[in-house]
């Protein structure tokens, strides 16, 4: 390749209902390395595009919750496959993004799919460590099961461009919810490519849609919209947390609270963030009929 | 060809036909002056007509003029429902929706009309008595027209006998595409003639559905409007909601453009109904902006221009609660119907 090539010049869209729209604003905004040199230009979704995301996360939410626990792990290790194959790129956007080494990067992209392929195991098992038989006083079979909540808001972490974001989303996904997902406003590339590995793997269109862009700015639209039931305000601007979850009472939501801090995504996340969009649901059965 | 078309021959045994309004009233004098004067009306260019409407789908309607398009259009729904599962509890639930939209919010306005199928009409009429909201009926072997002219007008007569004050009748495409125009003719003369009410209190309302899916091309569209104008049609209807495509913008504008015509060359003012296809709250806007830069505000009334569908509501009342409270609202928010 010769060095006087011109440059391409990208410019991403948002992933939307298992599309690639422009966003209904026609903005967009330049994405940068760390040390500010241009990567490319993101599409800055407003409030309409999060309405047309949250409509197509609603629409899709039977077909995926209704899906069997192991059709839904498939679906999501091919996710995991897909991204291996995507390897070097996810490698080289979080680098840029994040201004880290290239074995860093490595290491939190090898990370990023472990953990894919982690939530991606659970779906089946969920129903057997969440739920169960309960022991009641009374000619009855008693079950716990746990059921997804509905469509979810995820503000993703700000600074973990993919082992974050994947952190956030994965589990969302493993329960049977639907996300809208608010990226990363200064680091959205690693989030773009998943929307490119999400549309050419099998997870059927508007179960994930990808908003780049401000949280700040569309996080109150989706933290107040009545169809709408959980919202995580991992990635909530600082100090705002409280404002968001205020309007998300209005229609009685999940909320999941940010951290003080980010946390280190690497470590074990156990169960703690797949229950808070997991509902139980308990079925009381006579006995001997 | 077989049909040999003799301009001057009417038997004697034919009723005299009835005229239509002056300054038309020589056009139905025979097969060959009425295809005469159809097809010399003015060809429509389609491409223009699809930039008018691209053009002008793109006007921004925001905050008050918002909230005034949505009442308006909530107030020019026909709520239909034209389904062979049909029940009357079905079609009284729809009547209830119809007399009170959205039940938590009582300056929502009530909608025009309910449609539905003849047998039906009673039970709507029944359920809507007092309301002011009007009962539509189809007939005349909606959707596809393809029965006899006799089994129609019983068709008529039947739904309203059983209370329609509307009635939405298909114009025979079999017969206008062949060319039969007076055929097509005669038929909605007869048609509104058997719209009179029994009891002699007036007659109900007809619109007359060209199905325009079925008629292909604009000029076709335009043909068929001047002809259900100048039979006496009360509204002009697109089409059925049972074929592919169904309303589209330019399709109404040319309806429009003939409703605008015929009431500056006769007087008398024809409504417009698009039906089917319209879903949601933009693409009412759109049809209004349509209705008032093209007919003109004298139509920007239900009295003159309906939407025939059943899922616009929802959104239309999901757009108005959203205007309200200032978030967006979901679809738990409104009935299921």
């Amino acid at each position: 390749m010769s060095s006087d090539r011109l440059a391409v010049r990208k410019t991403y869209k948002l992933y939307v209902n298992g599309a690639f729209p422009r966003s209904e604003s026609g903005r967009t905004y330049e994405v940068t390395d760390t040390r500010g040199h241009f990567l490319a230009n993101a599409a800055w979704a407003s409030r309409k595009d999060a309405r047309d995301a949250v409509v197509a996360a609603r629409a899709a939410f039977r077909g995926w919750s209704g899906a069997t626990a192991y059709n839904r792990g498939q679906v999501l290790y091919r996710v995991a496959e897909v991204m291996e194959g995507r390897h070097v790129q996810f490698c080289e956007e979080v680098a840029a993004g994040e201004g880290i080494s290239g074995s860093k990067a490595r290491a939190a992209v090898d990370a990023a799919i472990d953990r894919w392929v982690w939530y991606a195991g659970w779906t089946d098992k969920l129903g057997a460590v969440l739920g169960g038989a309960n022991p009641v006083a009374g000619p009855y079979f008693d079950f716990s099961l746990p059921e997804p909540t509905g469509v979810v808001a995820v503000l993703a972490p700000q600074r973990s461009s993919l082992l974050g974001l994947v952190s956030v989303l994965a589990p969302v996904l493993a329960g049977g919810n639907t996300a809208v997902v608010v990226t990363s406003k200064e680091r959205p590339l690693p989030a773009v490519t998943l929307g490119e590995v999400l549309a050419t793997s099998d997870v059927p269109a508007g179960v994930v849609n990808l908003l780049t862009g401000d949280a700040g700015e569309i996080g109150p639209w989706l933290a107040e919209h009545d169809d709408v039931d959980a919202v995580d305000l991992t990635g909530a601007p600082a100090g705002r947390a409280m404002e968001l979850e205020r309007l998300a009472a209005g229609s009685i939501k999940r909320v999941v609270r940010p951290p003080a801090e980010e946390p280190d995504w690497t470590a074990d996340p156990g169960l703690s963030r797949l229950t808070p969009f997991l509902e139980t649901k308990t079925v009381w059965h006579p006995m001997g009929v | 060809m077989t049909h040999v078309l003799d301009p001057d021959a009417v038997t004697a045994e034919t009723p005299p036909r009835r005229e239509p309004l002056a300054p038309y009233r020589d056009v139905t004098r025979s097969d060959a002056a009425f295809r005469a004067f159809l097809h010399g009306l003015p060809g429509v260019d389609q491409v223009g007509a699809e930039a008018r409407v691209a053009v002008l789908g793109t006007r921004s309607i925001k905050t008050t003029a918002k909230a005034w398009a949505i009442d308006t259009a909530i107030s020019m729904v026909d709520l239909t429902t034209l389904e062979g599962a049909d029940t009357p509890g079905k079609v009284r639930s729809l009547a209830a929706k119809a007399r009170r939209p959205d039940p938590g919010d009582p300056s929502c306005p009530q909608v025009a009309a309910v449609c539905v199928y003849g047998d039906l009409a009673g039970v709507a009429s029944e359920a809507l008595a007092g309301s002011g909201v009007h009962t539509a009926a189809v007939a005349t072997a909606f959707p596809s027209g393809r029965a006899s002219r006799a089994v129609k007008l019983a068709d008529v007569r039947d739904a309203v006998t059983n209370g329609a004050d509307e009635i939405d009748m298909v114009i025979d495409r079999g017969a206008f595409l062949a060319g039969r125009y007076l055929d097509v003719y005669d038929e909605i003369v007869a048609v509104k003639e058997a719209c009179a009410r029994p009891d002699g209190q007036g007659r109900a309302h007809l619109k007359v559905i060209l199905e325009t899916g079925e008629l292909v091309t604009l000029d076709a569209v335009r043909r068929a409007s001047w002809l259900a104008m100048l039979a006496g049609g009360d509204f002009i209807k697109t089409s059925t909601g049972k074929v592919s495509p169904a309303a589209t913008l330019p399709v109404c504008l040319v309806m429009l453009e003939a409703v605008r015509d015929f009431r500056a060359a006769t007087g008398r003012q024809v409504g417009v109904k698009p039906a089917g296809g319209i879903r949601n709250t933009k693409d009412a806007v759109k049809h209004l902006v349509l209705v008032n830069e093209v007919a003109g505000p004298d139509w920007l009334s239900p009295d003159w221009f309906r939407f025939g569908a059943s899922s616009l509501l929802n959104d239309l009342l999901l757009q108005r609660q959203k205007l309200r409270t200032g978030h967006y609202s979901g679809p738990d928010h409104v009935t299921i119907d």
